[in-house]
This record gives C-alpha cells, sequence and structure tokens, in this order.
C-alpha cells in the first residue's frame, strides 16, 4: 500500500476501484453519452481517450492530471452528479483547473447527500504508480490510500 | 488560503440577502480559494456572457438551479448574450436527424430561452459564441473585469480586447453576474498575464490562423505565449482583418489546449503598451516554421469511419463569422467557382455568424450574391449540430480547429476547404 496527500477541494471519504487517465479527461467528450442518452453507468464516450474510452466511470475512482475541452465542463460535472452519473471520487495529480474546480463545488454547495470527493496536488509520482483496478480510500485530510 | 471578504460580502455570505444568495456567495468564495484568491473584486464590464446556450433534455438539473435563483429573485445584475442556439431548420438534416433534434434532445429550448429571459437575456438576438462584434454590442472596454465561460470569448476579450476574465465554466459564469462579484486570480492579475513561452513564428508565409492556433494551443496548453513575428501579415493595428484573424487564432489556441490569453509582438493591447516587459524571465521558447505547421497538420486523426468518404456538409464559422469574413468568403466562392466552371458549391455549405451579423449581412448587396453560390446561413452552433450519434457519424468538413476537436468533423485549412466545396466535392 502507498499512501499520498493532496488538498481537498470538496470533502468526503469513499473506497473503490481505481480507473486512471494518463492525459487530460475531456469533461464534456466523456460524459455525453450518459448526459444525453441516460447511460446508466457512466461509459467514457471521449473516442479520444484510449485510456478511457468505453470503460464505466461511475463508481470509481477517477485518477487523472486535469480536465480539458469545453467550458462546459463545470456544468457537465454538476448534472452527472446531480443525476448520480458521478464517479466516486476525483483525484488529480496536477493543480486542479477552473472547469473541474467550478463542477465539483457546484455539486457541493447546490446538491443535497452528493459525496464525491475532490482531491488534487497528488503529484506525477501518484498518477504514474496508480493503475486501472487497485483499490483506493479517500480520507477527509486529502490522504488517499492505494493498494 | 482563506479569502478575506469586505462587511457587505461576509454578510452576504452568512445570509443576509436570503439562502440562495448565501449559496451563490459560498460558490464564488470556494472557486476563488481553490486557486489562491486572497479577495474578490467587482465585475465592471456592461454585459455578461454565458456559455450554456441548449435546452437540452438531459440538463434538468442546471433547470433546476436556475429556478431555484428565478425563485429567490435574483436576477444577473448585468444584462447577458448567449453562446448560439444548438438548432436552426435552415441547416441542413434529415427526417431522423430532425426527430433526434426537436423531439429527444434540444425539446427544453424554449423553456430554458424563458427562463433566461427572466434571469437578464439582452434581447432574442443575443445567441452568438462572438457577441463582442459591434453588430451585437457586448464588446467590453479594456481592464473591465468580466465573469464570461465561453473560452473562444475569453481569450478575445483578454487578448485582442484587453478585458479580465479567467477561463470560467458554465454556470459560474452567471454566479459571478448575480453576485456583480469575481474572485481575483490568475488572468484577472498582472502577474497572471505575464508570458512563460514565447512563440517565434517562422513561417514562409502567413499562417491557417486556425492552423498556428491549434500548434501553439498544444504545445503551451493553460500558459500564456507572446508571439512574435506575426507583423509583417497583421500590421501592428487591430484592424477588422487582423481582429478575425485573432478571433480564429485564438479560438484554435483555446479549444486545442486551453489558453486564455495570449500577447501578439506590436499588435495587441498590452503588448503595444508594455512590450517584452511582459515576457517571464524563464519564458520556454517555441519556434513555428512551416514544417512545424504541416507536422501538426498531419498528426488530426481523422476518424471517420470511411476515410474516402464524399463530404455531406460543411461548416465555416466556428467562432461566428464577422460581417467582413462574410462578405470575403462570398468573394472567394464566387471567384473560385468562376474559375471552376460551377455555378454552385458542391458541398452543401454552412456560414454560421450572429444574428445581428446575419441580418447586416442581408442588407449589403453579397447576400444575394452568396445565396447564388447555394450557401446557406445560419445562426447555429455547429459544435451543437454535431453532438449526436446521427450527426457525428456523417463526413463533415471544417475549416474550424475547434470543430475539429470537439466533434468527428475533419480539418482542411481555408485554402483547401475552397478547393473542396468550389471544384473538387470530395
Amino acid at each position: 500500500m502507498k499512501t499520498f496527500k493532496g488538498r481537498v477541494i470538496a470533502p468526503g471519504t469513499c473506497e473503490a476501484e481505481a480507473l486512471v487517465t494518463h492525459g487530460g479527461l475531456n469533461t464534456l467528450a466523456s460524459f455525453q453519452k450518459a448526459l444525453q442518452f441516460g447511460d446508466k453507468k457512466t461509459t467514457c464516450s471521449d473516442q479520444n481517450n484510449p485510456d478511457l474510452y468505453g470503460k464505466q466511470m461511475l463508481n470509481k475512482a477517477l485518477c487523472l492530471p486535469q480536465t480539458i475541452g469545453s467550458t462546459t465542463g463545470g456544468m457537465v460535472i454538476y448534472c452527472a452528479c446531480a443525476m448520480e452519473r458521478q464517479p466516486a471520487c476525483m483525484l488529480f495529480s496536477n493543480p486542479i483547473d477552473s472547469l473541474a474546480a467550478a463542477g465539483s463545488i457546484l455539486a457541493s454547495v447546490w446538491l443535497d447527500n452528493v459525496n464525491m470527493p475532490v482531491v488534487d496536488s497528488l503529484g506525477d509520482e501518484f498518477l504514474n504508480y496508480v493503475k486501472e483496478g487497485m483499490t483506493i480510500k479517500v480520507k477527509e485530510d486529502g490522504i488517499v490510500e492505494v493498494e | 488560503m482563506a479569502m478575506i471578504l469586505t462587511d457587505e460580502q461576509q454578510a452576504i455570505l452568512n445570509g443576509s440577502k436570503g439562502e440562495t444568495m448565501a449559496k451563490v456567495m459560498k460558490t464564488l468564495v470556494m472557486y476563488g480559494e481553490a486557486f489562491g484568491a486572497e479577495k474578490l473584486v467587482p465585475v465592471t464590464s456592461k454585459y455578461n456572457h454565458l456559455v450554456t446556450s441548449f435546452g437540452l433534455k438531459m440538463i434538468t438539473p442546471v433547470y433546476k438551479l436556475m429556478d431555484e435563483l428565478i425563485e429567490a429573485g435574483l436576477t444577473s445584475r448585468q444584462k447577458f448574450s448567449m453562446d448560439p442556439r444548438p438548432v436552426d431548420k435552415n441547416v441542413p438534416a434529415n427526417f431522423l436527424q430532425n426527430i433526434i433534434f426537436n423531439k429527444i434532445m434540444y425539446t427544453k429550448q424554449d423553456f430554458y430561452e424563458t427562463q433566461l429571459e427572466k434571469l437578464g437575456l439582452m434581447d432574442k438576438n443575443a445567441f452568438t459564441c462572438t457577441c463582442y462584434m459591434d453588430e451585437v454590442g457586448n464588446k467590453p472596454e479594456k481592464g473591465e473585469v468580466l465573469s464570461w465561460a465561453e473560452s473562444s470569448a475569453v481569450v478575445y476579450a483578454n487578448s485582442v480586447l484587453g478585458a479580465r476574465c479567467n477561463r470560467n465554466s458554465g454556470i459560474i459564469d452567471i454566479m459571478g453576474s448575480i453576485a456583480g462579484y469575481v474572485p481575483y486570480f490568475g488572468l484577472l492579475t498582472d502577474e497572471g498575464r505575464t508570458a512563460t513561452w514565447v512563440v517565434e513564428v517562422k513561417t514562409t508565409k502567413k499562417p491557417d490562423a486556425q492552423l498556428l492556433g491549434s500548434a501553439i494551443g498544444m504545445k503551451v496548453m493553460e500558459d500564456v505565449p507572446y508571439v512574435k513575428g506575426m507583423n509583417k501579415y497583421l500590421g501592428e493595428k487591430l484592424d477588422d482583418a487582423a481582429c478575425t484573424y485573432l478571433k480564429d487564432f485564438g479560438a484554435a489556441t483555446a479549444s486545442n489546449g486551453a489558453v486564455g490569453l495570449y500577447h501578439i509582438e506590436n499588435l495587441t493591447p498590452e503588448a503595444k503598451e508594455l512590450g517584452e516587459s511582459l515576457i517571464a524571465p524563464d519564458a520556454r521558447v517555441y519556434v513555428v516554421d512551416d514544417a512545424e505547421l504541416e507536422r501538426v497538420k498531419s498528426e488530426y486523426p481523422v476518424v471517420w469511419k470511411n476515410k474516402d468518404a464524399k463530404p455531406k456538409l460543411c461548416f465555416i464559422g466556428c467562432p461566428h463569422m464577422s460581417l467582413q469574413q462574410m462578405k470575403d468568403w462570398t468573394d472567394r466562392v464566387e471567384n473560385a467557382l468562376k474559375e471552376a466552371g460551377n455555378k454552385k458549391v458542391l458541398v452543401p455549405t454552412v456560414f454560421t455568424a450572429a444574428p445581428d451579423v446575419l441580418e447586416a449581412f442581408n442588407k449589403t448587396e453579397y447576400a444575394d450574391r452568396l445565396k447564388k453560390t447555394g450557401v446557406i446561413t445560419s445562426y447555429i452552433c455547429p459544435l451543437m449540430y454535431m453532438n449526436n450519434p446521427l450527426c457525428g457519424s456523417m463526413p463533415v468538413i471544417t475549416c474550424s480547429n475547434k470543430l475539429r476537436t470537439y466533434s468527428t468533423a475533419r480539418f482542411y485549412s481555408e485554402d483547401e476547404i475552397l478547393v473542396k466545396i468550389t471544384k473538387e466535392g470530395k
């Protein structure tokens, strides 16, 4: 087991299976199928992301460097949370970008009973170490355990 | 870092103007604290501009949030324009596509527009990504602080107009204009507007705006580039031609990367005023020559199922075209058709522009001339048109690098597009 310490953007705890992208997550492209066509497993629909395309994001510990793409990104994350189509948590190796920050903060402030912890600044070592399928535990204080 | 609020801001956060307004303030404070902002500053532009323009059936949570704002009596302190509408009957669509657009995807459009009117929409024509066109009238002044979100408009406002705005997300944009404040960080600060890249353009001819923007965006990502070597192509004055070029260039930097501000040596306002003092001491250098542009273009993936398919549609105008751009393209299409011995375009082609720009264009003699070439005009958002499986599987061509990035549309340079629609048809 290895432990990483990051900064809490949206509080909460969870335990989930890791899903990893080494390129930026294009939020709109990735959640499009879930939001527009009701895919209940939140299958990643971004054809340009070979790490995630076709894989279930729902209830996974999404490990990523940052999000990219349309500035509707924050709204997309907010909607995914409201529709209960969100990952279990979002774990960023880099400092969070403005679109992902907006989405997680909107969900945290405007929605009741949403638990999607968001932690950033976990470092490159985190993203190099974590592999798809590993078990991840997120603690309240930004501690992330990877087994 | 905890943000230092004024007494008024703290009172609002504590609920002095109601629970919903307190949530608006809390959102902005948390957003600022994520980026180390020490304070909120007033939004000073006359108008706002919002990115979420589409009444997509599935984004019910957005409508609920808007209802919560409306029911609390909260409206935007500024009137606002919006990104383009997603549907226009002028744009070719088959029976199935029309069903998908009108009966499945965008069934909430009228409802959402009614919400927007209550919140402060400028007028029914105010749907465009190029709100800063003179005909539209949402053009901020240098130094004004904005709460915009549309990436191509943000990068234009920061770079060409010298306004100050972060690359905000949808919904955050309206929170800023309801509160009248935005957190002070990033591109609002002098430090955040310092260039951390120097781009030296060494091409043998004027580079395609959308291709150069793409190359720079992919290289610098969210950083600020200071671009040298463009004055021989764009001059040293922000005239109509230069602004149009920079509109398309900037949209490509913002969508192929995440650029929110660029400086063009001796041309954009801050570069003119402050020169190379804008460049950080440890700035990295990126040289763009003909070979580099060719490399970038050759690496774009073609995601069509049949790579040799005949194009069924061509979009020009993402971001929306300027009036002069529409006139220039009318001349170009006419001349190319004449040279090729054809009377009408060989690929159904749509020019997109703001409703106000289209109205102005329709009052000129160019409108009839363009109509005779077979080109269609529309206020639609090409991205929204492409954003469904039926349109996504169509072979669509474009000279927009933003549309290429976010859809299955295939990119060609402006010169190549002209040949395809007037001579080759394939």
